[in-house]
């Protein structure tokens, strides 16, 4: 019996005559943060989608398993309510809601109807969303915006967190501040990070597996995947 | 949270003055006309709540109208006594609405494909209705009449009493407190956690999914609700009328609901009850002269309103209140911020003076969005 709290077991994904998921074995501890790496089209984002529900799976595409308990073919709400919080790569949020409406609809199917205002609350001073609570969503910026689906998915109290692309468009100050934030979710949560800005990533200084190709190329701590040959070429390249 | 600025909340004030206006109105003028303007304002509000607020267009919604009206035309003609009719009338198309919802939901199709979809049903009954000529097209004592519809049934009676049929003035009382009641009942579903969850669904289907919720069993159960009060409508449009006619599901019928919604205002509970009896009285009246064609100046009026204040005449006038109030608040925060402009490190910045004016302001920021709907 595996100790993994997210397990894929030769997760495979085609699209027509593409392959954008090949045979991936993957493991993910209780309250380990790991980041997903790898060019763009190496297939971290469609593993990504495997993993949430967003694409459908069949038997046929191997196995994905949440403690346990196989998710393929569940819908994204099914595998949400096992305690899955997810944070997509385009920011979705209700953009012609205020904020605290958009916290409060992720803190009632969490917590009920008595508990989500408390919620609403806690995660914005969390996050520290105060300023902007009152404010349509689709008013913000770009950044702030990208705070209050984090602030959505921390409202859920997920046990497991996937955040895809969470640092796209934030500015310096914004990505220090993710980066605590996200260590302290890491406190009492399992975090999967997919993202391909590596010194986002190099802060996080959390374990890394690299896709390359559909497929992991390697995977180990920062510093030694950070440095590894082959990652250089294949994703840092010339850029290095 | 208690208020949720994006769906209002109740305005108790105007509802009740709204209700008095409704129940004296008798007291000044004939009831016919009002009862039909009532009877088609629910028709509106049904689509309202389903399309303003969960994002769903049915482009035929006139078939729960219409399978309102003609259910409780054979129902009464074979049971005798209205009231089992009349909960039939609102049952029967809730339930064939959960079931093509239920399809259209769960199978994941799109906005244009539930359009269409929507509108096939009601011209498939349009067309299999009018065709219902013959002697075999019955249903117990009712036959269902083709194009000629069902004529000279019972209409509603005091529960129990078949002898005391209600028209006229009762008839009327009868529209108004269906009317009212209905908007309470949209009014509430808005204020729970449901009506928040359809609110969420308009604005982003896929990040509801991603919350938890199972958008497909919500959409259908706000398409069943709205069936069920579109079903009452027309079931009381038949005791109005007292006759069932296949027009009630015409795309005349699907076209004219739709538009009353958007000329009144999607985003509005208020906005398609007003804007159904305010396009109805005008139908009313073009009915009356042979010159023009009546659907024809709908139209040109329908396209005229959405050139002109796109969100419909309800969001248009409380966007004007709002920035109305607004800046009368901040010509308020200014004049109260002059006299400090003139003592040391006074008004001259700009966040000293957003400070000094901040909880007149940020109040009535608050305010404003919620009381501006209705």
């Amino acid at each position: 019996m595996s100790d993994a709290v997210v397990e894929t077991i030769d997760l495979t994904m085609r699209f027509g005559g593409v392959t954008a998921v090949d045979r991936v074995n993957f493991a993910l501890k209780e309250r380990e943060l790991r980041c997903l790496i790898g060019p763009n089209g190496a297939g971290k984002s469609t593993f990504f989608k495997c993993l949430t529900g967003q694409h459908r799976l069949s038997g046929a595409n191997g196995r994905v398993l949440i403690r346990g308990a196989d998710v393929v073919g569940m819908r994204p709400h099914e595998i949400v309510r096992m305690g899955v919080g997810i944070k997509t790569q385009v920011p979705s949020v209700l953009n012609g809601l205020t904020v605290m409406e958009n916290l409060w609809l992720a803190a009632r199917r969490a917590h009920g109807w008595t508990r989500a205002t408390a919620e609403v609350q806690r995660v914005i001073d969390e996050v520290g969303l105060g300023d902007i609570a009152r404010r349509t969503v689709g008013e913000l910026a770009h950044g702030q915006r990208q705070m209050v689906e984090i602030g959505i998915v921390l409202a859920q109290d997920p046990w497991l967190i996937l955040l895809d692309e969470p640092a796209a468009g934030i500015t310096g100050a914004e990505v220090e501040r993710l980066v605590t934030l996200i260590q302290q979710i890491n406190q009492n949560a399992s975090v999967i990070v997919v993202d391909h800005d590596m010194e986002f990533v190099r802060m996080l200084g959390a374990r890394i597996t690299v896709f390359y190709q559909g497929a992991v190329l390697t995977e180990g701590p920062a510093e030694q995947v950070l440095t590894d040959a082959r990652v250089r070429e294949v994703y840092i390249g010339n850029r290095a | 949270m208690k208020a949720w600025p994006s769906i209002g909340q109740m305005r108790w004030g105007w509802f009740l003055a709204s209700a008095v206006v409704l129940l004296l109105l008798p007291v000044v003028t004939d009831t016919h006309t009002p009862t039909i303007l009532l009877i088609w304002a629910l028709f509106a509000l049904s689509l309202g709540l389903m399309w303003g607020y969960a994002g769903l267009l049915s482009f035929g919604h006139s078939a729960y109208f219409g399978l309102g009206a003609y259910t409780y035309a054979i129902a009464v003609i074979n049971i005798g006594e209205s009231t089992a009719p009349v909960l039939l009338a609102i049952v029967i198309p809730a339930v064939v609405a959960a079931v093509i919802g239920a399809m259209m939901f769960y199978g994941r199709i799109s906005d244009v494909y539930m359009g269409v979809i929507t509108l096939v049903v009601t011209l498939i009954l349009f067309k299999f209705m009018s065709a219902t000529a013959g002697d075999q097209y019955a249903i117990g004592a009712a036959r269902l009449g083709g194009f000629n519809g069902i004529p000279g049934f019972a209409v509603i009676n005091i529960p129990g009493m078949p002898e005391v049929s209600l028209f006229g003035l009762p008839m009327y009382y009868i529209a108004v407190v269906s009317l009212l009641g209905c908007y309470l009942v949209s009014r509430w579903i808005l204020a729970r956690s449901f009506g928040r969850v359809l609110v969420g669904i308009r604005e982003n289907e896929a990040r509801c999914e991603l919350l938890g919720y199972s958008v497909p069993a919500y959409k259908t159960a706000i398409f069943t609700i709205s069936a069920a009060m579109a079903g009452l409508a027309g079931c009381l449009f038949a005791n109005w009328a007292e006759i069932v006619t296949p027009g009630v599901f015409s795309l005349r019928s699907a076209a004219e609901v739709i538009i009353w919604t958007i000329v009144g205002g999607v985003g509005t509970l208020i906005g398609p009850v007003l804007g159904a009896m305010a396009l109805g009285m005008v139908k009313l009246l073009l009915g009356e002269q042979t010159v023009i064609d009546n659907s024809l100046l709908l139209g040109l009026l329908l396209v005229i309103v959405v050139l002109a204040i796109p969100r419909g005449v309800v969001p248009a006038l409380q966007g004007w209140w709002r920035g109305r109030t607004r800046f009368r608040a901040q010509r308020a925060g200014h004049r109260r911020g002059r006299p400090r402009a003139s003592a040391p490190r006074g008004g001259s910045s700009g966040t000293s003076e957003s400070k000094t004016s901040r909880p007149e302001t940020t109040g009535s920021a608050h305010r404003v969005p919620q009381a501006g709907r209705s």
